[in-house]
């Protein structure tokens, strides 16, 4: 049997197996919209974990930092720090919201921007700005998907097929069970990452260099500048890396998935202790970073640096291994996108076509309408991703920069009695407003800044002069826009 | 109803801040290598291994302050 076979055969029985779990996962339980969409509220410590971690580590963890790795040099480095913080953020934010969201049954976080600020329209603005964002994070996957397809199938499945293929059986787990599939086949995907990731990490700079401290001395001595800010590139020192680590550190739990998943959790205790043993699954980014370092050395010259961790597993590891990197990596693009359409899918339908253009719909409709807009949404991403070339990094920096905007509004909505429905609508409109120019522009980064970062920055602004300005609905914390007649 | 974090728990969570963010231009260099790695490299990797910490000491400042919501897993049974 030839090596291309081997690999391929690999790759196929772990996709085979994943979404084998995915199909089942969701067979006992009825889905309705609760279950599909939030797991009932019953997910524990473990699961709760598992999805978290699920969500967290994408293609991009994979494929996104040893490319920047490769490419960039220093700046990379914002990627090790930022996650940590994201927990910091999490442990302080999502219990407080998790309790709102038990009070008042929100499943979405457009509902929270509903029932706090009194306004369908404004959650229909989030959630609208939640699923265009979303594309540029499921491109990211699907891309990664494709290249790990076919470089470890050695070329035997294209790209578009690969991506195609996958995107369909995605769009298929969604449809039959929701987050539970998600839960499930996170257990599968984690432990073949966790292991191929430590293994590539060691056994490529030992290969080839003696050991991990001769890889990085070699490094320092063959390009100097390349392991310190602005490494390979030219705008991005210092500021850019404290401002994008604090955009997207502030900004990891605004993604409308990660919300969501915040409300499957049992208690908002298993959310602060998921929030301390998080950073520790951190610890398997190093390993990728020394394989895309390694590559700079071994595989120098590579047009496409997302492409350096396959080459240099390619030309290190026998085919069988580089089929369960491959499966590991298909899966590790097939977990998140799942989530991604689920979320995605279930705010359109329930926060904004149902109050602004259907408000007679029954929730088996809205549950329906959901599962079919994720399968829609699947076929919109594979459209954006066959005909556009930004790298991985670039596409999540977008999404990034777009979904840190909610920051304001959940924040200061959970601790602040006076921020306003105006307030928040007028900082979310120029914040989005400035992201879009001056990304569109090419003004990313602006002066020395993450454009993202620049335009959190006037949101907040806005935010707070609008919502002292304003009278405010009495809606706060200390307030009762909880009244206990309303809760569930 | 939303109850507010404890100053000792956010001042325990600004220190990951501090450490690996704000003070960027201190630590951003190559040498001295430790452990085989680029200082910077050193103190990223340092970090996640602090930042549980951290969270761990502001999980007992919030628990204290939280009784009721903090209590364990059958705090949030419905």
């Amino acid at each position: 049997m030839n090596s291309s076979v081997i690999a391929l055969l690999i790759i196929l029985a772990i996709i085979g197996i994943g979404s084998f779990i995915g199909f089942r996962a969701g067979s006992r339980q009825a889905m309705n919209l609760e279950q599909w969409a939030v797991g009932g509220r019953g997910f524990g410590l473990v699961l709760v974990w598992l999805l978290m971690a699920g969500e967290a580590y994408t293609t991009f963890s994979f494929l996104g930092a040893s490319g920047w790795a490769y490419s960039r040099g220093g700046p990379a480095l914002y990627i090790l720090a930022y996650i940590s913080l994201a927990y910091v953020v999490s442990f302080f934010i999502l219990p407080p919201l998790w309790e709102v969201g038990r009070a008042r049954g929100l499943q979405t976080q457009s509902d929270f921007f509903e029932k706090r600020y009194d306004s369908k329209l404004l959650a229909g603005l989030v959630a609208v700005i939640g699923v265009v964002f979303i594309v540029p994070y499921l491109q990211l996957q699907l891309k990664g998907m494709g290249i790990i397809v076919e470089v470890a199938s050695f070329g035997e499945i294209n790209r578009t097929a690969a991506m195609a293929i996958a995107g369909a059986l995605v769009a298929g787990f969604v449809f039959t069970s929701g987050i539970h599939a998600v839960a499930r086949v996170s257990i599968l995907k984690d432990l073949l990452l966790l292991g191929a990731a430590v293994v590539i990490g060691i056994a490529v700079p030992y290969h080839w260099f003696g050991g991990i401290g001769q890889m990085f001395k070699a490094l320092a001595s063959a390009h100097p500048a390349h392991l310190t800010m602005p490494g390979a590139t030219r705008n991005m020192g210092h500021a850019w890396y404290l401002s994008t680590v604090l955009l997207t550190g502030l900004g990891a739990y605004m993604w409308p998935h990660l919300i969501g998943s915040c409300f499957t959790a049992k208690s908002a205790d298993t959310l602060r202790r998921n929030a301390i043993v998080m950073p520790l699954y951190t610890l398997t980014l190093p390993f990728i970073f020394f394989a895309g370092f390694a590559a700079v050395l071994i595989v120098p010259g590579l047009r496409d640096g997302d492409l350096s961790l396959l080459t240099v597993v390619q030309k290190t590891f026998p085919p069988w291994f580089l089929g369960i990197v491959g499966g590991a990596g298909a899966l590790t693009a097939m977990v998140p996108s799942a989530i991604l359409i689920l979320t995605a899918a279930t705010l359109f339908a329930k926060n904004f076509y149902r109050p602004l253009i259907a408000p007679s719909m029954t929730d088996d409709h809205v549950a329906r309408l959901a599962r079919w807009t994720s399968v829609a949404l699947m076929a919109v991403a594979l459209f954006f991703t066959l005909t556009s070339g930004k790298t991985i990094v670039a596409l999540l920096l977008i999404g990034y920069a777009g979904v840190s905007q909610f920051f304001p509004g959940i924040v200061l909505g959970l601790f602040w009695n006076r921020a306003s429905r105006a307030g928040v609508f007028s900082g979310l409109v120029v914040g989005i407003v400035a992201v879009a120019l001056l990304i569109l522009s090419g003004r990313d980064p602006f002066v020395g800044l993450n454009a993202g970062f620049a335009a959190l920055i006037l949101n907040f602004a806005v935010t707070v002069v609008v919502s002292l300005a304003s009278r405010s609905p009495a809606r706060g914390i200390n307030s009762p826009w909880m009244p206990a007649a309303e809760r569930r | 109803m939303v109850r507010k974090p404890t100053w000792p728990a956010l001042l325990l969570g600004l220190i990951p801040f501090v450490g690996v963010c704000f003070t960027v231009a201190l630590w951003d260099r190559i040498d001295p290598f430790v452990l085989g790695l680029p200082f910077n490299f050193f103190w990223l990797v340092l970090w996640i291994l602090l930042t549980p910490l951290c969270l761990w000491g502001a999980y007992h400042f919030e628990k204290r302050a939280d009784p009721e919501h903090s209590g364990g897993p059958q705090s949030g049974a419905r």
